[in-house]
This record gives C-alpha cells, structure tokens and sequence, in this order.
C-alpha cells in the first residue's frame, strides 16, 4: 500500500472514531444536564397533573446505557428520533433547516473565501505599504466587533434607511433563487466581514512564510514579477496552511451563525437547535450536536486530506 | 359644492371611482390636491374596513418546538394562530361582556350551576363537515380528560358534567358559577371537529382563515374562509413571522416588511413612534410585574416584614423607569382597572418610615434575599436594583442574586421564598384569585393561606347580584394589599406598533393582547 492510502485509510478512521467519542460525549452531556424535559414544555403553566402526565408519556425513565444503544444505531441509519415537545420526526424537521443553513454558509462562502484569499494575496504584494495595512485595519475591526452588533448597524443602514436589501432573511420554497439571495443578501454580509480576517491574515501569513525561501528568490532572480512569484511558487506551497483555516471557517459557517440566524429570523439549523435546548428537547439536541460535530469533523479531515495530498513528499514517495 | 365633494370622497372610499378620478374632479371643483386628500382619508376611515390584500405580522413568543394543538398554546404567537382558524363557543365583547361566537345563546339556571348554551346553526368546519353539539362535548372533554396536557385543564376543573341536548350543549357544574362563560372564552378550548381528538393539531377549525402553510417558530400563511359565518377577517392574507429578536422585530417594522408587531419594548418606543409612517399603540392591561413573598416561610411568615416590604418599595419610580411610563401603579393586589366589578382602593405610596417602623415591629434582623433573573420579566434585575435602593433609605438591606433564565420557572419561581415573576391577567376576579391566591390553588405562588379569603371567593362566584358581588371583590383586594404575600408595584401595557399600510386598530378588551387576538382578521389594509 502506498504510504499516502495509508494516510488516508488512517486519517479517516480517526475522524470516525472521534465521531463516535463525541456521540458519548454528546448524550452523557444532555443526560446529565440539569432541569425536567415536563417542566419546560410546559413552562409557569404548569400544574403537577399535566407534569406528571407528560412524563409519563416522554418515557424518560429508561437506563441510559440503552438508550445510547438505541439512539446510536437509529443514528446510524438516518433515524434520529421524534421530537419530544412537537412528536415530528426529527431528521424530516431537521433536513430543510439544515439544507437552509447549508444554503447561507454556501453563498457566504463563495463571497468570503476568494475574497480572503484575494485580499491576503494583495496584503503580501503590497507588504508593509497602505493597502496592506488598510486591509488589515478594516478586517481586524470587523472580527472584532461583535457579529450581532454588525447585523443592527447593516440592519439599520441597509435595511431600514436605504431600504436596499430586508432586514428579515425569511426564505421558502416558493422563493426563486434571485429572490432568495436577495432575501439572504444582509447575513452573508456580516458573515463575510465575520471570517473575511480571519483566513486573510492566514493567507498573508502563509505566503510571506514562503517568501522567505531560497527557490522563491530563484523565481525572482529568473525575471518573474512580483504577482507571478506569488501566484505560480508561493501560493501552492502555502495551500495547506490557508485550506485548513478556510475549512475552519466554513465549518464556522455552518455551526456559529445562531447569533446570525436569530438576529436576521433565518430559519436555519441554529435558531431550531436554541428553541429545543430551552425546552429541554433531549433527542433533537443531540441530533444538532451530532451533525454540528460530523460537519466539523468532517471539514477539518478534508483540510488533513488535502494537506497530504498537496505534499509532494507525500505525492511521490522514493 | 362641498357636499358633492364629500359624495365623490365616500365614492372614491368605497373603489367606486379611482383615486386618480377623483383628484382630477376635486382639482375642477376648485379643491387643492392637499385638502381632497385629506377628505379622502377622513372619508376611508369612515367608510369602514376594506376587504382585500395582506396583512403581515411580526410577532415575539414563537419557538419552533410550538403545536397546532389549541391545548399546548403557550404563546402570542400561538394564541393568534388560533384565533385565526378556530373560535370558542363565546368570546369576550369590546365592553367588557360576552358575546356568543358558535354558541348562538346561553343562559343559566337560577342556582348559577347549570349551564345551556345554544349553538349557532349552519356552521360548517373548513373541511366541510358541520359542527354538532356532540363536537363541543368531545372538544371538553380532551380538555378536561384525566391525561390531558391542556393549558386549560385548570378551568376545566368545576366543570361536573358536559352532554349534548339536540342543537344545544349542557354544561353541570360542582357549584355556582356566575362567571362560566369567561371562562369557556379560554382560547385554548377550540371548538373541533370529534373534539380534536382524530388530529389534534390538523387546524381544522370554523374560524375566519384557512391555515395555509405553517412552519412553527418561522412562518405562517392563512388565506379567507370564503364558507365563514360571521364578518371577520378583512385581509385575503394574513402572514405571522416570528421575530423574537427586539430590534429586528422593530427594525421589520420599519423596513415595511411587516405592517404590525408587538412587544414595542418601552425603552425605545418613543422612537419608534416618532417616524411619520408609523403609530405606536399602548394597551392598559391586567398584566402585571411582581415580587412574590413565601407568606408560610421565615421571614415572610411575619406579616410586619411583609408590610415593611410593601411600603419601601417606590412604584412610580418603577412604572418611569423600568416601563419608561408604559404602565400604571399597582397596589399589592393583582386586580387592576381592567377588571369588570372593580373598586379603587387607598393607593399605597413609598413610605420609608412606615417601613423600618413595621420592620422594627417584627423585630427582624438582617439582610432579606431576593431572588431575580432576566426572564422574569423585562427589566426585572433593574426593578431589583431599584428596590434595593429604595429599602436602604428605609435601612432595610435586601441582597440582590441573579439567577440564570434557564431553569428560572422550575427551580425559583413558586419554589424559592422570594423572587421577582410576572403575572398575566385573567378576564375577571374569580379567575385571578382561583388561579393564584385560594390556598389550594397549584399557582399559589405567594403561599397564602385566609380561610376568610377562601370563603368570600366561593360564595362571590355563586352570587348574581353585582352590587354585592362588586363588595365582596372589593374586600378581597384590601385582605391581599394589607395580608397578602404580593407586591405589585406596576401594571404593564402592551405596547403595539402598526405602519400607515393599515388601519383600524383600537385598544379592545383592556387587558388583552393585540386586540384579544384579533387584530389580523380586525385590521385591514388601506386601499
């Protein structure tokens, strides 16, 4: 077997064995978290009848070891359960949700990604000199301002000055993907100034790393210029490092934009995972906490992935 | 001349002749376009509501873990939902009375304990089948059955016996009740087809929309009954999204996404109202903020500490500053204006004095605890602060702990000795006090314990007499305000906004949410 099979054959059975660890993980946390499933269904409303009713009826005696068994393998095969406080079929509920989160994370990542990685490039061409720092001024601000305060300022301006883009990203079935984008236009803004600095300052650093090296002042010394250096000897041997902060970010888009989703009403997978973990809705946080951890997880594998694969030692091996 | 004009405004408000039309025939009558514009709003105002277009709402208090089913209602969101498809067998009036919805009639034996109510004949359901008193009784009984996880199984419980007698539905009760149909106004006892028990959440109802698509916590779409009885409902559409996000609900409204939201929140209300398209509209309501006093646990078993309390506390500052003057005074009972029956008592005011002399009576020592947290009702570690200022200028030390929002209704609220909480209102007296203040009561949540109290409570809900009725009531609220373990500094309105797009709001039944309920099928769009 080639040693880079072997790397990968490798590299995927610790991303699954993670997986599994982190499925224990996931339903020893929410057995063990505090507070009664009955009561916060049911909220101040409740009275000690219908509490008892319901508990009775969501079963929540049985012993936890069997349960993990039985949530497991109904994972396994696609079936993650019925909701507690609703009774729908989670994996129905929870599909379009997370085609919708998919959907933003997607097109804020077609804006973000080359975007980054444009401005990064630029930073390194111009190093040290005003667009440099100007692209590091501007895209540390925005990482650090906190994203829902970005929402209200783009909100306000945007939204219910110029009336350019809504302020509510409601999107439906019914809606054409013009309209949609149109519907989503605000969030992919703030999630775009959210990881633009981020895989930036990744990209510049990478880059200049390279630089350093002996055969990139060969690249100069032959009569390239200074963007054709970059481009064509720097860049590929600094694709590992910026892939990986990219795939970072991308999982980032998928699994942090709740704060996103609640300020702009998206319907995505964030605002339904928060509404079930305040009602204590056992089986579909942990169906969240699952694919949040599978998508993560499965990100950062493409990342080693093809961090070997871009390593030509690894390529051709002697 | 002017009468002609004012015949052309009537005829332009009602879509006979267009608006174009009508300015050109203004503008050769010698009218200016500012003044015949004038006269045609007046004119559409009078004219009434407008059929036709869509009326969108932006609402707080959905979550997507919400049901269809009218017995798991928890919410506003919920609560309009429902009043969109269905309805109950009576509803309250404007006035304050009852008005019959699918019960055409009731009337009461002379004991107050039987119950006949007459159901309108011809109404059908949106699937097509017609409603049968044999629906009404199944409808009570999922409500009230031994299993059910009804948020109305509370009222539901003086009810002995429910049976259908032909086209009418009898309802026997375990003693009088003057008060029955307030309490079948419920908005939780929807009247379904078999009682709802086939599908509980299939939405089928007699309202005056036809749910359209729902997707729970997002987004809801309702199209006109075209088979409904009665005459709500203007729009053809009435759209719910759920902004549970202060700002972007605000915001929505602004943009012209959507043309009503509620929960103004009362800090930046006066904002909002100040922009040209939009009216902020602010409800009096029987809802009310509270800290709640254990009266059976130490130190609150002492009355004099519980009095001491109840004078250090300054409730006009809490109505300016934490609901920013939308709101009223309360007086330590929860009845307020908004109840039928009501007499005013003595205000109580901010007493420092009276405070450490009653403090001082009690002989106790020491710093008191109070327990608060965000979710116990906007603004309420605020109100705690405030609290603890005021009782330190009568040298009583109150510590202040912040208790996590999650938990806080299970592990604080009725639980804890002392605790900051909210209380919504209930349509009249007897559903207050039964819910929260007979001993027996499972929201007793101040721990108080007045057999004279429990008595007046029974014989005034079986006497028909108002005059009396009214006295009793009156009594019972001076035993709270000077026994009781509530201190109620503050009634809070409801604050709603609305864009010029519609019209037609009016304040409605005080105490009651966007117009009871009603303001998507009562609001309509202007032409």
């Amino acid at each position: 077997m080639s040693p880079i099979v072997k790397l990968l054959a490798q590299r995927i059975a610790l991303s699954l064995l993670l997986l599994l660890l982190i499925s224990i993980v996931i339903f020893a946390g929410t057995i063990v978290l505090p507070g009664d499933v009955a009561q916060s269904i049911l909220g101040q409303s409740a009275t000690p009848e219908a509490l008892a009713n319901l508990r009775a009826e969501l079963g929540v005696n049985d012993p936890p070891v069997q349960r993990y068994f039985a949530w497991l393998f109904g994972a396994m095969q696609g079936d993650l359960g019925t909701a507690l406080t609703s009774g729908q079929d989670i994996a129905q509920a929870l599909s379009s949700r997370f085609w919708n989160t998919l959907f933003l994370a997607f097109w804020a990542a077609v804006v973000a990604v080359p975007l980054a990685i444009f401005l990064g490039l630029l930073a390194v061409r111009f190093k040290d000199r005003w667009p440099d720092k100007m692209i590091s001024a501007v895209t540390l601000a925005s990482i650090s301002i906190p994203e829902f305060l970005i929402g209200y300022v783009l909100m306000y301006f945007i939204a219910v000055q110029l009336r350019w883009f809504p302020s509510v990203a409601m999107v439906n079935d019914n809606m054409s993907l013009f309209e949609k984008l149109n519907a989503i236009a605000l969030p992919i803004a703030v999630l775009t100034l959210v990881v633009l600095a981020h895989m930036m300052r990744m990209t510049r650093a990478a880059i200049l790393n390279v630089m350093q090296s002996a055969y990139i002042e060969t690249a100069e010394l032959k009569g390239l210029n200074a963007f054709q250096v970059i481009y064509r000897h720097a860049f590929p041997n600094a694709i590992a490092p910026i892939v990986n902060v990219v795939m970072l970010n991308l999982a980032y888009l998928v699994v942090g934009v709740v704060v996103i989703e609640v300020v702009f009403v998206y319907p995505g997978m964030g605002q339904y995972l928060v509404d079930h973990v305040s009602k204590r809705d056992v089986p579909v946080v942990q169906a969240c906490g699952l694919i949040f951890a599978a998508v993560y997880i499965g990100l950062n594998m493409i990342a080693d992935i093809v961090a070997i694969l871009s390593n030509p030692r690894l390529r051709h091996p002697k | 001349m002017n009468r002609h004009m004012q015949y052309l405004a009537s005829q332009a408000a009602a879509g006979k002749l267009s608006r174009r039309d009508f300015l050109g025939k203004a503008a050769a009558l010698g009218f200016t376009a500012v003044s015949a514009n004038l006269l045609l709003s007046t004119a559409a105002k009078a004219a009434g509501p407008q059929k036709g277009g869509t009326i969108r709402l932006g609402l707080q208090g959905g979550s997507t873990t919400d049901s269809l089913d009218p017995a798991l209602v928890t919410n506003t969101v919920g609560l309009m939902v429902t009043r969109l498809w269905g309805e109950t067998l009576v509803e309250l009036a404007d006035d304050g009375g009852i008005e019959g919805k699918l019960a055409e009639s009731y009337e009461a034996s002379a004991d107050a304990k039987t119950w006949t109510f007459k159901l309108r004949s011809g109404v059908t359901y949106s699937n097509g089948q017609s409603v049968t008193a044999d629906d009404v009784v199944k409808t009570m009984e999922r409500h009230s059955g031994e299993d059910t996880k009804s948020g109305a199984l509370g009222i539901m419980r003086g009810i002995k016996d429910v049976r259908a007698e032909g086209d009418s539905v009898v309802f026997e009760l375990d003693s009088p009740n003057a008060d029955l149909p307030y309490l079948l106004a419920d908005y939780h006892l929807i009247i379904q087809p078999n009682g709802g028990n086939d599908d509980p959440a299939a939405a089928i109802g007699t309202g005056p929309y036809i749910m359209k698509s729902s997707d729970m916590g997002v987004r809801f779409v309702a199209e006109k009954n075209p088979n409904y009885w009665g005459d709500l409902g203007n729009a053809d559409t009435v759209e719910i999204i759920v902004i549970n996000d202060d700002t972007a609900r605000v915001a929505a409204l602004q943009s012209g996404q959507v043309d009503v939201i509620d929960r103004v929140p009362p800090r930046t209300a006066k904002l909002v109202d100040r922009a040209p398209n939009i009216t902020v509209h602010s409800t009096s309501a029987a809802g009310h903020y509270v800290f709640i006093m254990h009266c059976n646990t130490a130190p609150f078993d002492n009355n004099d500490v519980r009095m001491a309390l109840k004078y250090g506390i300054n409730r006009q500052e809490m109505v300016d500053k934490i609901l920013n003057g939308y709101g009223t005074v309360g007086n330590d009972t929860p009845i307020n204006a908004s109840y039928p029956m009501y007499t005013e008592l003595e205000q109580r005011q901010f007493d420092p004095d009276k405070a450490m002399h009653h403090l001082k009576k009690a002989g106790h020592d020491g710093s008191i605890l109070l327990r608060t947290s965000d979710n116990s009702f906007p603004g309420a570690p605020d109100a705690s602060a405030l609290f603890q200022q005021s009782l330190s200028s009568a040298g009583i030390q109150l510590d202040v702990k912040r208790e996590p929002n999650d938990g806080y209704w299970s592990e604080v609220w009725n639980a804890k000795p002392f605790c900051t909480s909210y209380w919504g209102g209930r349509p009249t007296q007897d559903q207050m006090f039964t819910t929260a203040y007979l001993s027996t009561a499972d929201w007793n949540d101040t721990r108080f314990n007045n057999e004279q109290f429990d008595q007046m409570l029974v014989a005034a809900r079986g006497e028909l007499d108002v005059a009396k009725r009214t006295q009793m009531y009156a009594d019972m609220s001076t035993i709270l305000r000077d026994e009781g373990g509530l201190i109620c500094p503050m009634f809070n309105d409801f604050v709603e906004a609305t864009t010029d797009k519609v019209d037609g709001f009016v304040e409605g039944i005080p105490g009651q949410v966007l117009m009871n309920g009603y303001a998507a099928s009562k609001l309509w769009v202007k032409a």
